[in-house]
């Protein structure tokens, strides 16, 4: 079999790879949504049966979501199984390849996090659970950019440093954010506070022991903490802070790249997904945490991860080592002129 | 193996002649003011509604936090000794028993004493887990399946711990709360709000009255010729 960097069965393989991680990620974030998590107390047995055997007239309430969790993160780990095997064979680019053996570790990995979690009752786990999977996704994700044609017609045009810079920072600044999402989901701080824009009616709320107590008179069956609430705060906090770094960061970059690029094209879509995704974690609040808003907020969290990364991924594409820029962006934002790609003159590389 | 036999047969006869001459605190548990709306009650009866086996099982919206008679009887309460409690006092053997029936824990408050067996029985047709989060240290957190009709699980709690949770999983809206009493001198109040204190000694005590969302009183109280009675009046926290 020979190898080539033009697949195009083996491109909609780790699409449709992809694509079934999100609705894997959707999934998962529904099964803690509905609060679902430990309604099957074993692993990797379910009930003490065969997991593909488990009768369905026992899928009941939460065992519904948590087993069809399970069956559905097995199929996911079979595709990217194959993924794996059909990327070694036939995709002639070494750090592809490297990828996709790397996406079957972390598969496994994430289905022994998940048993992990179940059989260790240890909420840590679930956590690092949920952020190995946004990890697992944006991998996808990059593996299935380097396989299309659009990634092979990314010529070193000369992305701003800076620009680089930003993104990667964006990068950090996101997983962040999902990491504490996923702590708050999992330390069931999601409606620590019940009301938004402010937070039990005032821009910090109190949590004394008499704050406390008038608190969960509103919680009948598990008492809310401080730490929660205080958990709650900086995940709102993070996203303001986010939100602002995120629109300084889009102008710069747009007006730096231009219009035209796909950085410029790519940074606007970033911004709008972002920009959606606060709208939703406000409707998660809103809503009191319904299901499905919520379960549509992780998932939308993903898809900002992931593109975030591609978004880096292609900054630093247009800008390959070999090639240095003078690019930089300006106090004011405008894409300075000089700034297009300076290459090699000054490490005395004829162009 | 004359003497252990006679030992033994002292130490039944102490314990009886203690137990006979051991007295008990009666009294009554009311609630004043009007308690809060349970929380989320619509939503968690949509839920068992919802639910095949549950559904057909549901006998409707009950305020579970909040168990208060037409006079203000308050159950669900837990009454102890809090202080001076006499030493040497025979640990409980007996297991309690707390039953999943009709998708729902029963009692929704169980007291037992450390080192007593909390036997958690499934009495419906449908499987259920049993989650227990324990906050105290050498209380053992678990998870459990249990079939319909499966085996009773057996759970022995080392250490004292107050409103223990217990949860299924699969069945969301199910809680119960178990309080662990280092000692044996404690009851929980009935739906009538009475409740007995078994096996007190003579002697003067604090009583404390505690619920889990209605706070605690602790009264003093003196058990005199073996009988004592103390009521009790918490009061119903104000809604927000």
């Amino acid at each position: 079999m020979t190898r080539s960097d033009n697949n195009p069965w083996l491109l909609r393989f780790a699409a449709f790879v992809a694509f079934n991680t999100l609705l894997l990620i959707g999934l998962g974030g529904l099964v803690t949504s509905k609060e679902a998590g430990m309604a099957v107390p074993d692993w990797p047995t379910t009930y003490g049966q065969n997991m593909f055997l488990f009768p369905p007239s026992l899928w009941q309430g939460g065992v519904l979501y948590e087993h069809t969790h399970r069956l559905f993160a097995s199929w996911v780990g079979l595709l990217t199984v194959a993924l794996g095997i059909w990327t070694h064979f036939c995709e002639s680019r070494r750090w592809i390849r490297r990828l996709a053996f790397l996406a079957i570790l972390l598969v496994i990995l994430q289905g022994v996090l998940g048993g992990m979690r179940v059989v260790l009752l240890k909420a840590q786990i679930g956590i690092i659970h949920a952020g190995l999977a946004q990890s697992f996704l944006a991998l996808l994700c990059v593996l299935t950019l380097g396989m299309t044609r659009f990634w092979r017609s990314l010529t070193p045009s000369g992305a701003p440093a800076a620009a680089r810079r930003m993104l990667v920072v964006a990068v950090a600044m996101v997983f962040l954010q999902l990491l504490i999402g996923a702590t708050m989901r999992h330390e069931h701080a999601g409606l620590a506070i019940p009301d938004f824009p402010l937070a039990y009616g005032k821009l910090w709320p109190a949590t004394d022991a008499a704050a406390l107590q008038r608190i969960n008179l509103s919680h009948p069956d598990v008492a809310v903490t401080a730490g929660q609430i205080h958990l709650h705060m900086f995940h709102r906090l993070w996203a303001v802070a986010l939100l602002f770094v995120s629109f300084w960061m889009t102008r710069r970059i747009f007006l730096a790249a231009g219009p035209r690029s796909p950085l410029g094209k790519g940074i606007l879509v970033w911004q709008g997904l972002l920009v959606l995704q606060a709208l939703l974690g406000a409707s998660t609040v809103w809503t009191g945490r319904a299901a499905d808003i919520t379960t549509l907020h992780v998932v939308v969290g993903a898809v900002c991860l992931s593109f975030t990364v591609i978004l880096t991924a292609v900054a630093f594409r247009l800008c390959q080592p070999g090639i240095s820029t003078r690019a930089s962006i300006s106090t004011s934002g405008r894409h300075q002129p000089e700034v297009a790609i300076v290459e090699a003159e000054e490490a005395g590389v004829a162009r | 193996m004359k003497l252990n036999s006679i030992v033994a047969t002292g130490a039944a006869w102490a314990g009886i002649i203690a137990a006979a001459s051991a007295g008990e605190i009666t009294g009554k548990i009311t609630l004043s003011g009007t308690p809060p709306p349970e929380p989320q009650l619509e939503a968690k009866t949509q839920m068992l509604q919802a639910d095949l086996y549950c559904g057909k099982k549901s006998s409707g919206p009950q305020n579970r936090v909040f168990q208060v008679g037409a006079g203000g009887e308050l159950g669900q309460v837990v009454v102890r000794l809090v202080d001076n409690v006499p030493a040497n006092a025979s640990a409980l053997s007996e297991p309690v028993v707390l039953d999943q029936k009709n998708c729902e824990y029963i009692p929704y408050v169980t007291a037992i004493q450390t080192g007593q067996k909390l036997l958690v029985r499934n009495s419906d047709e449908a499987l259920h887990n049993v989650n227990i989060a324990p906050r105290v240290d050498g209380n053992k957190p678990s998870n459990k399946a249990q079939m319909a009709k499966a085996a009773d699980i057996e759970y022995v709690f080392p250490n004292a711990e107050d409103f223990l949770p217990l949860k299924c999983d699969v069945h969301r809206w199910m809680f119960a709360y178990v309080v662990v009493q280092p000692h044996p001198f404690f009851a929980v109040s009935a739906a009538d709000g009475s409740f007995t204190i078994k096996n007190v000694p003579d002697g003067k005590y604090k009583v404390e009255a505690l619920h889990r969302r209605g706070g605690k009183v602790v009264k003093d109280v003196e058990v005199k010729g073996g009988k004592a009675q103390v009521n009790f009046e918490l009061t119903a926290p104000a809604a927000k």
